[in-house]
């Protein structure tokens, strides 16, 4: 592959390919003030390609590809280039990671605690947790929360921040211009901008947090809160998990433990603010 | 040296680990996923100076195939409660059998479906057995579903509802329109019996079976996999019987097999050392190159350093040719005809 | 389907907790995890051992549980056992 760069995030080490310059430039400005050890080998490989010779410059579309590719998966135009690489990072994460319980939902730590979000796209489970690490606490990661399954322990995997749409200009009120990416207009999940984390949220990303609280987000509506049993935290969290099942009586185990050991809730929220105070009342009931 | 071929020399034992550049791993590990042969590696070198996120690395990967060749395992428990009732006798094939009889090469291997062997006269009450126990088709269209009858050597694909994984019943371990057509009865009435009750084939009809399955049956495609499935078999064998090539030769002729097993005996012996064994009395076994070995070889070794397959031209090559063995003239242009037309 | 004498998974393959109302079930032989509320974790709990047919499980039931309701439970006992049958819990013996 013409170009190339290393990107290391949590546990995982990736090495990104790619056949335009463009979208590895774009990385390594997101990720410049990440930790770099060019010595350590790579744990997941991205490929960003052509499929024929001439899409390098007719019309260039970025394949998806690495370790792991999704078949008749669509390409993304070279303007989107850096979606595809966050996509295919999340891919080959969320097909190949082994060590530990992945969830789908976003962390945040205070104090060594932490609070994991599951939910879908458009949850908010995202926007939440960029808006929680500008106000005090450490975002662990905003796509993937890892469960230590000896230990119980939340990991982080705090990727740059994918914001979404109405998201963009929420958080870009709070922030140095300077953290934010290039602005991805029109992708097939609307406007996209990247935050990058706090200086200190990605000095401490080896640093694991123990599950203090379970929320299922759900934007829109009158703010509610409603206790989730542990039936039902377990059943929604195997369906948030990509690889609860590869990972055998580990993984059982693992959930098991966290959905005992952590009090679970559904939320709705109509707006952040609201949002953020429910989950501040919920830690704060949830640790005393 | 390419990464493929330091993947190559590692499982061979020629390359020491230790002796890998942090960062060839990087190249070694996108060669053997795109293998399937992650796990494969992970065991071979269990133990070996590792660099320590590699080490961490293989043993995820040791810990979820074991995993997997549980759930595997389990597909073969259930298909013989499915066909107990009706006491349809069934032979295990490829990497279950392999599983089921503890065999070397399925340590780290990856399994996908489920391949059984049952008489041709038994196969609709096979069919019949399996649906009633929660297996249906795959969705595919009346043509496939003919041509699978009528000229493949199984039933079309059944997947099992609840738990998503696919069963390939098969009549003939190659194609009834294949051109080389090995004896079925012959292979079902001398399977051995493994510890836990399922029936394999006998070590010879394995490695034969395996050579058939790589050469003969595919385009290569996983090749390096089944290769090493074939040496690690067939080393496994000889420890049991030195003279295990003659039993293997003598039950590859009865198949019409013995260029097929020949070749992959060539092949393994380049590329993971296999030790070859010459013989001129009961029978004649020796191993001249043929010029054709090395496409063989270039087409196994044909990926980049980023796990991509290569050199297009020879795939296509390759799988003209797997249709053509599969398949008479005739029947081939008809068959490419039709797959064209609905396109 | 009344008749049919199945085996219940040896205790030791079967790992099994209990999350509020609901029973989760890790099979280590299948890698599974199953689901299950009343009476499916009862059913398996009263065959340890033995073969046994829907009547007997009654039986033995019957004698933990007040099984309730009118009529001979049976019938529904035996499609229990068959779902249990179908997910891999029991086996024809």
């Amino acid at each position: 592959m013409r170009h190339s760069t290393r990107i290391a995030v949590g546990p995982v080490q990736f090495r990104i390919g790619s056949d335009w310059r463009a979208p590895v430039a774009a990385l390594d400005r997101l990720y410049a003030s990440y930790p770099r050890d060019d010595a350590r080998p790579a744990d997941a490989t991205v490929r960003l390609f052509a499929a024929r010779p001439w899409r390098r410059w007719l019309r260039p579309s970025v394949e998806i590809g690495g370790d792991f590719t999704v078949p008749d998966a669509l390409p993304l135009p070279l303007s989107m280039g850096l979606l595809a690489a966050e996509m295919g990072m999340n891919l080959q994460v969320a097909l190949g990671w082994r060590r530990h319980l992945l969830l789908h939902a976003s962390a945040v730590a205070r104090d060594g605690r932490a609070v994991i979000m599951s939910g879908e796209s458009g949850s908010g489970k995202s926007t939440l947790a960029a808006l929680l690490g500008e106000d005090g606490w450490r975002l662990m990661g905003d796509e993937f929360t890892l469960i230590d399954p000896a230990g119980g322990d939340a990991l982080a995997f705090p990727r740059a921040v994918s914001l979404k749409n109405a998201a963009i200009a929420e958080v870009a009120a709070r922030v140095d211009a300077a953290r934010l990416g290039p602005l991805l207009a029109g992708t097939p999940k609307g406007d996209i901008r990247h935050l990058i984390p706090r200086p200190d949220a990605i000095a401490a990303m080896h640093e694991p947090a123990r599950p203090a609280l379970l929320l299922f987000p759900r934007f829109g509506g009158e703010a509610a809160i409603e206790p989730m049993g542990e039936g039902e935290a377990f059943v929604r969290l195997t369906e948030a998990s990509t690889n609860y099942v590869a990972l055998g009586e580990a993984g059982f185990a693992a959930l098991t433990r966290l959905v005992r050991a952590t009090p679970a809730f559904g939320i709705s929220y109509p707006d952040s603010a609201t949002g953020l105070a429910l989950v501040e009342q919920l830690f704060a009931e949830a640790v005393r | 040296m390419s990464a493929i071929r330091t993947f190559v020399d590692l499982l061979a034992g020629r390359r020491e680990a230790a002796a890998l550049a942090p960062r060839e791993w990087d190249g070694v590990i996108s060669v053997a996923r795109a293998e399937a042969m992650l796990a494969t590696l992970a065991h071979r070198l269990e133990g070996a100076d590792l660099p320590p996120t590699v080490a961490a690395l293989f043993a995820d990967q040791r810990a979820a195939a074991a995993v997997a060749q549980a759930q595997s395992l389990w597909e073969a428990e259930m298909a013989r409660r499915a066909l107990a009732s009706e006491r349809i006798e069934f032979v295990l094939l490829k990497g279950t059998a392999y599983a089921a009889a503890g065999l070397s090469c399925a340590e780290g291997r990856q399994i996908g479906d489920l391949d059984i062997l049952v008489l041709v006269s038994d196969i609709g009450r096979a069919e019949n057995e399996l649906l009633e126990a929660g297996w249906e088709w795959v969705k595919s269209d009346p043509y496939d579903d003919a041509y699978y009858r009528e000229h493949m050597h199984e039933l079309p694909p059944l997947i099992h509802k609840a738990r998503d994984r696919m069963i390939d019943v098969h009549h003939t371990i190659l194609p009834r329109t294949h051109r080389v057509t090995p004896d079925p009865l012959i292979m079902m009435a001398e399977s051995v019996e493994t510890p836990t009750g399922f029936r394999v084939l006998s070590p010879p009809a394995m490695a034969c079976h395996c050579a058939a399955h790589l050469l003969a049956d595919g385009d290569l495609q996983g090749g390096l996999r089944n290769l090493w499935d074939f040496h690690r078999l067939v080393t496994d064998f000889l420890t049991d019987d030195t003279d295990f090539y003659l039993s293997l030769i003598e039950e590859a002729s009865t198949h019409g097999l013995a260029d097929v097993v020949k070749r992959a005996l060539r092949l393994s012996h380049r590329l993971y050392d296999t030790p070859l064994k010459t013989y001129s009395w009961p029978l004649k076994l020796d191993y001249h190159r043929e010029p054709s070995d090395d496409l063989f070889i270039r087409r196994l070794l044909a990926r980049d350093d980023w796990g991509h397959a290569t050199n297009f031209t020879l795939q296509q090559a390759f799988y003209i040719r797997s249709h053509w063995l599969r398949m008479p003239p005739l029947m081939l242009s008809r068959h490419l005809w039709t797959k064209w037309r609905k396109r | 389907m009344a008749d049919r004498v199945y085996r219940a998974a040896p205790p030791e393959t079967l790992r099994i907790e209990a999350l509020g109302e609901l029973t989760v079930l890790f099979d280590r032989r299948s890698m599974q995890t199953h689901l299950m509320t009343q009476p499916m974790p009862e059913i398996l709990a009263v065959m340890a051992g033995e073969p046994c047919n829907a009547a007997m499980v009654a039986e033995r039931l019957a004698t933990r549980f007040d099984l309730g309701g009118d009529g001979d439970p049976t019938p529904l006992i035996a499609e229990r056992l068959a779902e249990l049958a179908a997910m891999g819990l029991v086996a024809e013996a």
